[in-house]
């Protein structure tokens, strides 16, 4: 067990290494200068170079990623080209929107398509499993931050139940905080629930054809018996393949539904900075994604091996 | 008194008659055995007896288990008696235990769920039947997962979970075929044993009719849904009064007519063969392990004559085929044929000297293409492929050779049996007429009236055409009808080499005794007097 | 079902007729805007309402279409040109540094998500249709390596292609004559659902201001300028959204009947 989670481990920090290189050099072949960006058409030519210094610039491309990187891992993340500030504070206030958003819409999430998936397949052909996989369909075609303005429409504008957007911040207390991103959970978790729905279902369904929940019918277990004590175990190992997916889809999706409530996360944030091509907030974020999605794939795969024997018994 | 009585059983999927007015007993104590190819509804009358018939079935007629009328139970019902007054055991052990649960929660939970005692003596009892099957605390406690076991381990589990709360009826359905023949016989004996001691009744359902003959009190003969003889083991194997009951005795231990043939200069030359395969690292810094399947083999094969390979699973046959097809390299030694050393980049001239027939019927053929193009892949080989006419004749002459017809030419491969697919692979083997062909158990997921009619055809095919072959097979009596010389492998190595009856009448090597002693035979009847 | 493939067939070739159609007429000049008959429901005149310019939402909406319709299927295209032979020579080549490095790289590229992509080429490359189908076609390079490695692998352990190597044949051949035709139904199933996903990627990039440009018509730019006036137009939203919906629920029909229909037996990503 120690050793697979090692060995995951390692190719984490493969992984990461790989993804800063090649964030670092994607930005890298943009036209432009930043310094004389930021200081505007009149400026000197020394005032640039003093800037250029200044943002270590002058410096050679490897030097400049290794200090990049160097700079990260001590949670230093530059100076932002635009306002001056260090990008850590930026990224800092902006996450406790983001990262909270993603995670209670993956709670949502779960809650919603465990439940589903289970009651769909053990009605297989039924009318509830056709509801609810008619359910999944629509689901699967909304474009939730279109989903999110119905919500908007419904739920803050005629039932004035929320807000129709903005974040008061945490400090107005814990309960403030979540009753304003209820809304936009809700709507980043429909449908990526509907895809784990079908995901639950059709993995039970291939167990339910299994040798051993044949086996499991001859020891004199009813149907739902075998389906929960064999069927839902084994079935989590393709649903936390998609877990794992799914995080990243959310924390991409909760970039777009930040717009449709104007909420102060990363996603106004990295638009703000590509409008004022603040380059280096940009690799920030787009690195803080990447590093949440590669991390959450380690811990599916160390959840894979938690759950299924065969994985810890091997190196 | 009649444990189970089975009486006008018919079971119909959809407008499909699958059983037909199937009737018979079991008494306490006592071994019956269903058996008939694939398709009779053996397995189905096993799976209506527990009531665990897929979905659309339905069932009319009369089961009685101790006196209760199974067909009138309740789901429920069914639930009680099921693990409790019957157990039952399936064919696949690889797949018939829940991977992410412990041996010993899954016998346990066949105690629990029928709330038959609290949990510490479950656990207990756990332990005994596990300990009773063959599988003690030291090298099996109760905390092991199913994929740290064999699959005559593996086997052995099932067998506790189904016997845990001691059940009056067991029912074994084709228990031993996925095993190897030395696993096979020790599964036998452990259920025989069990029926002694518990006084259980047992159907057992196998279409293996050696195991039948050795093991049951009575048969139960079956075609296409309905019973076509029955009666006690020794009283019908002697009157066999069904011509399809005698067909399927002789075809079970069907013996060919081999032409003599000369055998001359040597053709196939395997010196010192090792084959490494590597093994995932045991640790990140550390090299990777090997496993060594074959292992310094040595042996050769003279044009026109028909060589047997046998050995167990695992025991590195199937590696040494593929290498001498030149589809994997060695490690060590050489092969090599008609003098030109065999690799993984054969010319296309050394190529065409040896073509290959496999197991499954099923995946040997791309099932988009028609047959035309599947017999005549081997052309790839050839400098100058015949066209037109000389095409064509070829295909027919071939597909008539092999005993289908050249209309079939046209045909897709969906559209043939099993043993009407394995007469095309040996189509595509021959076209070429190539020096040597491999037959990979090429004989072994066939019925045995359809392998009786393929072993019948590789002797035609001798005559006609002269074939050297290398025969591999895990089937000991088809080795011994149908090769002149054979070898013996176990785990990577050649024990045992010779004339095929001598081998066979006068093992050697203690391997072999031990293999050929675990094969079940037929007992040797008179079938003439029949 | 075949009632899935028929009402999917249906929806996405009532699309696909609306983006053809546009090309030779639209009830109006989707571009004409006409401020006295702006923010206009649904009517005799203009069937599905006007928008707050007074321009026509039924020409709009199948204007835009073909901006929809372009972008995902050239990042399928992409998708599959670069991913199925990726797929093919990993499978052929199973277990070696080039197995290796192609399902890495996929990997890597799986913690990209697409709209990360987008990010990071517009902010490089500045927006528009062209950046958006390049960030969605290298995104779905791995979708299709992938599902054509794992298809292809189990297809190079069966026996009829032992027996193409017996006869000789190169891994090359063989992956175009045995193994592509063979894996070919499922990526057509992957395709159409690749093909919805594309669809609604392009309308969210476009919805952030990340994909298709003024003055390209773009169903997600349509609901980007509604949003602001949801709460008294609410038909401004609903139009284009209705057409996103049926559109991929459509596609997504269609790829389910299409599986069924091939091979019941196809194992999908549906994610």
């Amino acid at each position: 067990m120690l050793r697979y989670a090692l060995k995951r481990l390692l190719s984490l920090i493969l992984s990461l290494a790989v993804a800063s290189l090649v964030i670092f050099l994607v930005v890298e072949v943009a036209p432009g200068d930043p310094a004389s960006f930021m200081l505007g058409v009149n400026a000197q030519p020394d005032t640039i170079a003093a800037l250029r210094a200044e943002l270590g610039l002058d410096q050679g491309k490897l030097a400049r990623y290794l200090s990049w990187a160097a700079g990260m891992l001590s949670g230093d993340f530059g100076t932002s080209y635009t306002y001056r500030t260090p990008v850590a504070g930026m990224i800092a206030d902006r996450l406790w929107v983001s990262l909270p958003l993603a995670l209670y819409a993956l709670t949502l999430s779960t809650l919603i398509a465990f439940p589903a998936g289970i009651y769909a397949a053990a009605r297989r052909g039924k009318p509830g499993d056709l509801a609810v996989m008619g359910a999944t369909q629509l689901g699967v075609a909304m474009p939730n931050f279109w989903f999110a303005m119905m919500l908007v429409l419904i739920f803050a504008i005629n039932l004035r139940w929320f807000g129709a957007g903005g974040f008061p911040g945490w400090d107005t207390g814990l309960w403030a905080g979540l009753h304003a991103l209820t809304l936009p959970a809700i709507a980043l978790a429909l449908p990526q629930a509907a895809i784990l729905t079908r995901v639950m279902r059709s993995a039970l369904l291939d167990i339910l054809g299994e040798d051993f929940m044949r086996t499991a019918r001859a020891k004199g277990l009813s149907r739902r018996q075998a389906l929960w004590r064999h069927g839902v175990r084994n079935a989590l190992i393709p649903v936390l393949t998609i877990i794992g997916l799914q995080f990243s889809f959310l924390l991409a999706g909760a970039i777009i539904i930040e717009q449709v409530f104007y909420l102060p996360g990363l996603g106004r944030l990295v638009f703000q900075a590509i409008s004022s091509r603040d380059l280096i907030v940009v690799e920030s974020v787009v690195m803080l994604l990447v590093f949440a999605v590669i991390t959450v794939n380690f811990l599916v795969d160390l959840a894979y091996a938690l759950v299924d024997p065969r994985l810890r018994s091997r190196t | 008194m009649t444990l189970l009585d089975v009486t006008s059983l018919s079971v119909s999927i959809g407008a499909f008659q699958v059983l037909q007015d199937v009737s018979f007993h079991v008494d306490p104590g006592e071994i019956v055995a269903v058996t008939g190819e694939s398709g009779s509804g053996k397995s189905m009358t096993a799976l209506a007896i527990l009531q665990l018939l897929p979905d659309l079935a339905e069932a009319k007629g009369y089961i009685t288990l101790n006196g209760t009328q199974l067909l009138e139970q309740s789901e429920d019902g069914m639930c009680a008696i099921r693990g409790q007054s019957a157990g039952m055991v399936f064919q696949e052990p690889m797949t018939a235990l829940n991977p992410v649960k412990t041996i010993g929660a899954q016998v346990m939970e066949t105690i629990l769920i029928h709330k038959a005692m609290p949990r510490e003596q479950a656990e207990a009892r756990a332990r005994e039947v596990l300990d009773r099957v063959g599988l003690p605390e030291d090298r099996f406690p109760l905390s092991r997962y199913p994929h740290e076991l064999s699959g005559g381990q593996r086997q052995r589990v099932v067998i506790a979970m189904a016997i845990a709360l001691r059940p009056k009826l067991l029912i074994a359905d084709e228990p031993t075929t996925a095993l190897d023949v030395t696993t096979q016989a020790q599964i036998l004996e452990l259920l025989r044993d069990l029926v002694q001691d518990y006084g259980m009744g047992l159907l057992i359902i196998t279409h293996d009719l050696a195991v039948v003959a050795d093991l049951a009190d009575r048969i139960l003969v079956m075609r296409n849904g309905s019973v076509v003889e029955s009666g006690h083991t020794v009283w019908l194997l002697r009157n066999m009064r069904h011509p399809y009951t005698r067909m399927l005795f002789e075809a079970s231990n069907h013996q060919v007519a081999l032409p003599q043939q000369p055998a001359t200069a040597p053709l196939l030359e395997v010196r010192n063969a090792v084959r490494d395969y590597r093994t995932p690292r045991e640790s990140l810094f550390c090299k990777p392990g090997t496993f060594r399947a074959v292992n310094d083999v040595s042996f050769t094969l003279n044009r026109g004559e028909r060589l047997g390979l046998v050995g167990e699973s695992g025991c590195g046959k199937s590696t040494l085929t593929r290498a001498i097809l030149g589809l994997e390299p060695l490690q060590g030694g050489e092969i090599r044929l008609d003098g030109q050393p065999v690799t993984t980049h054969l010319k296309p001239a050394s190529r065409r000297k040896v073509q290959v027939v496999f197991q499954d019927p099923y995946g040997s053929f791309n099932p988009r293409h028609k047959v035309e193009r599947l017999v005549t892949e081997p052309f790839h080989t050839l400098p100058d492929p015949p066209t037109g006419a000389a095409h064509r004749d070829l295909i027919a002459e071939t597909l008539t050779a092999v005993g289908l017809s050249p209309d079939d030419a046209q045909k897709y491969i969906h559209q043939f049996s099993g043993g009407q697919r394995q007469r095309i692979a040996i189509a595509r083997a021959l076209i070429t007429r190539p020096e040597l062909i491999i037959f990979d158990e090429a004989v072994s997921a066939l019925d045995v009236s359809v392998r009786a009619r393929i072993l019948d055809l590789l002797a035609e095919l001798c005559a006609a055409y002269a074939l050297t072959y290398l025969f591999i097979s895990h089937d000991l009596s088809v080795v011994r009808t149908i090769t002149d010389r054979c070898l013996v492998m176990r785990h990577g190595e050649i024990v045992e080499q010779g004339e095929t009856e001598a081998v066979f009448s006068n093992p050697q090597h203690p391997y072999t005794q031990q293999l050929i002693a675990a094969a079940p035979v037929l007992p040797d009847l008179d079938l003439g007097a029949a | 079902m075949t009632r899935n493939l028929i009402l999917g067939g249906l929806l996405s070739s009532l699309m696909l007729l609306a983006a053809a159609a546009s090309f030779l007429w639209t009830p109006f000049d989707h571009a004409a805007m006409n401020i006295p008959a702006k923010l206009q429901t649904p009517n005799a005149q203009h069937w599905l309402g006007t928008d707050h310019f007074g321009r026509d939402l039924l020409s709009m909406i199948m204007v835009g279409a073909r901006t929809s319709i372009a972008v995902a299927l050239v990042a399928v295209g992409i998708g599959m040109g670069a991913g199925v032979p990726l797929g093919l020579a990993a499978a052929a080549r199973k277990g070696s540094w080039l197995d290796e490095g192609i399902m890495r790289g996929n990997d890597l590229v799986f913690a990209f998500p697409s709209l990360v992509i987008a990010i990071l080429i517009t902010a490089v490359l500045g927006a528009g249709a062209v950046n958006a189908i390049i960030a969605i076609g290298i995104f779905n390079i791995p979708v299709f390596a992938r599902i054509t490695r794992g298809a292809a692998l189990s297809l190079w352990e069966r026996e009829f292609i032992l027996a193409a190597r017996v006869a000789g044949k190169g891994a090359a051949r063989i992956s175009a004559e045995h193994i592509l035709p063979n894996v070919m139904n499922l990526l057509i199933v992957q395709g159409t659902i690749q093909f919805s996903l594309g669809i609604l990627a392009e309308a969210g990039l476009s919805y952030v201001g990340l994909g298709a440009q003024p003055p390209t018509p773009s169903w997600g730019r349509m609901l980007a300028d509604a949003q602001t006036m949801v709460s008294f137009a609410p038909h401004l939203a609903l139009v284009p959204g209705l057409a996103i919906i049926l559109t991929v629920l459509g596609l997504n029909l269609l790829g389910d009947g299409l599986r069924d229909h091939l091979d019941p037996k196809l194992r999908v990503a549906r994610a």
